[in-house]
């Protein structure tokens, strides 16, 4: 479907800011349920999962440049490195990584 | 990190009605008092913006990379600029633009946006527990547009009842950074040769992975999650038939299945920290 960007815009800012606001104006009290509040919290990890891999490799025209930077992001971020050093570490990995590629 | 935020609503002092009213009415009696309180305001903000500017900057710099996906969905560096600072979601914009380049109805938008978003009913909830009764309750609506992983996270880091003003002062800094990086990505990923083009748009990846590694690191069950959650996405881009739905509709379906069965197989009984 060619939809109207502008729709598709307006669709996603309001699905996200009633999922922000509802919560913090209606619900006064602690959600109980154990399986609801077991699935969001898994729900933010699943989803970048599923996300990253395997696009992060198929976002450079070369597969190993993008396998690449996922295993230096890993290594980075399981040592605690923050947000914008990974991604930073992970654009040049891959920028090099290309680059080589080229060389050879 | 919740539970204690979702169920310590009692650990918040409620304050005799008189005062509650006396605030939220806004009619005001004391001048010292409402000097005082402008004044704790205004240092609240100032501190907002000193926490916004380093979570400002790493949003630039996604963003930017967004802006790249934008492009590429045929965004105009204003509508880049406009989703942006109304989603102000890396996952949910990344669904968003993908979404617009395959092409998608607006329902399939709504779903996934519910679906990589639906975190932030939990945040939603656990910010609502941190409000003092006397904050006048307009004050929700604005610190609800603002909860991204990060601003939520030094929100709730604050000690006591949150000050609105503090999250105000962040998103001054990181929502005006974050749309126009988006914008600067749709003007500037067409002057960027593709191999650069290519190095930016794993930043997003990069970014992701700074979220979920270190709690994976920490906690077994989130490593075997975000480790199922690699192998089944891989399985799912490749298998026939299902490699044939659109990447959106994949993330949904793998997302919703993979949580319940974690839910199910793993409850959380007491919530470590999220963020």
């Amino acid at each position: 479907m060619k939809g109207n960007i502008y729709i598709y815009i307006f669709v996603a800012f309001a699905v996200s800011y009633l999922i922000r606001v509802l919560p913090l104006t209606l619900i006064r009290k602690p959600i109980k349920n154990v399986f609801i509040r077991s699935f969001l919290y898994y729900v933010p990890y699943v989803t970048l999962s599923v996300m990253t891999f395997p696009a992060i490799v198929q976002a450079t025209s070369s597969q190993l440049a993008g396998l690449a930077a996922l295993v230096v992001g890993v290594i980075l971020a399981f040592l605690g490195a923050g947000l914008f050093p990974v991604s930073i570490a992970c654009c040049l990995v891959a920028f090099l990584a290309q680059w080589l590629g080229n060389l050879l | 990190m919740y539970a204690r935020d979702c169920s310590g609503g009692e650990a918040v002092p409620k304050r005799p009605k008189e005062v509650a009213e006396w605030s939220e009415s806004g009619t005001t009696k004391s001048p010292q008092a409402v000097e005082s309180r402008n004044m704790k305001n205004k240092s609240a903000f100032f501190n907002g913006l000193a926490a916004g500017l380093p979570i400002g900057l790493g949003y630039f710099a996604v963003s930017f990379s967004l802006g790249i996906v934008a492009r590429r969905a045929g965004l105009t560096p204003f509508q880049g600029f406009l989703a942006s600072f109304l989603e102000l979601a890396s996952a949910g914009e990344y669904a968003l633009f993908t979404s617009i380049e395959q092409l998608v109805t607006y329902i399939e938008v709504a779903l996934i946006t519910f679906v990589v978003n639906a975190r932030y009913l939990l945040m939603s909830c656990a910010l609502s527990q941190r409000f003092s009764s006397d904050t006048p309750f307009f004050h929700r609506f604005f610190v609800g547009f603002g909860i991204t992983d990060e601003i939520f996270g030094v929100s709730i880091a604050q000690q006591g009842a949150l000050n609105p003003f503090y999250t105000y002062g962040v998103m001054a800094v990181a929502v005006p950074l974050w749309s126009i990086g988006t914008s600067l990505g749709i003007i500037a990923g067409n002057m960027l040769p593709g191999m650069a083009v290519d190095a930016l748009s794993v930043a997003l990846y990069g970014m992701f992975l700074a979220i979920i590694i270190p709690p994976a690191k920490k906690n077994m069950t989130i490593a075997v999650a975000v480790l199922v959650s690699f192998a089944l996405s891989w399985g799912a881009s490749v298998l026939p038939l299902v490699k044939n739905l659109s990447g959106g509709n994949r993330t949904i379906i793998l997302t919703v299945a993979i949580s319940a069965v974690l839910a199910y197989l793993k409850p959380v009984e007491r919530e470590e920290s999220v963020s």
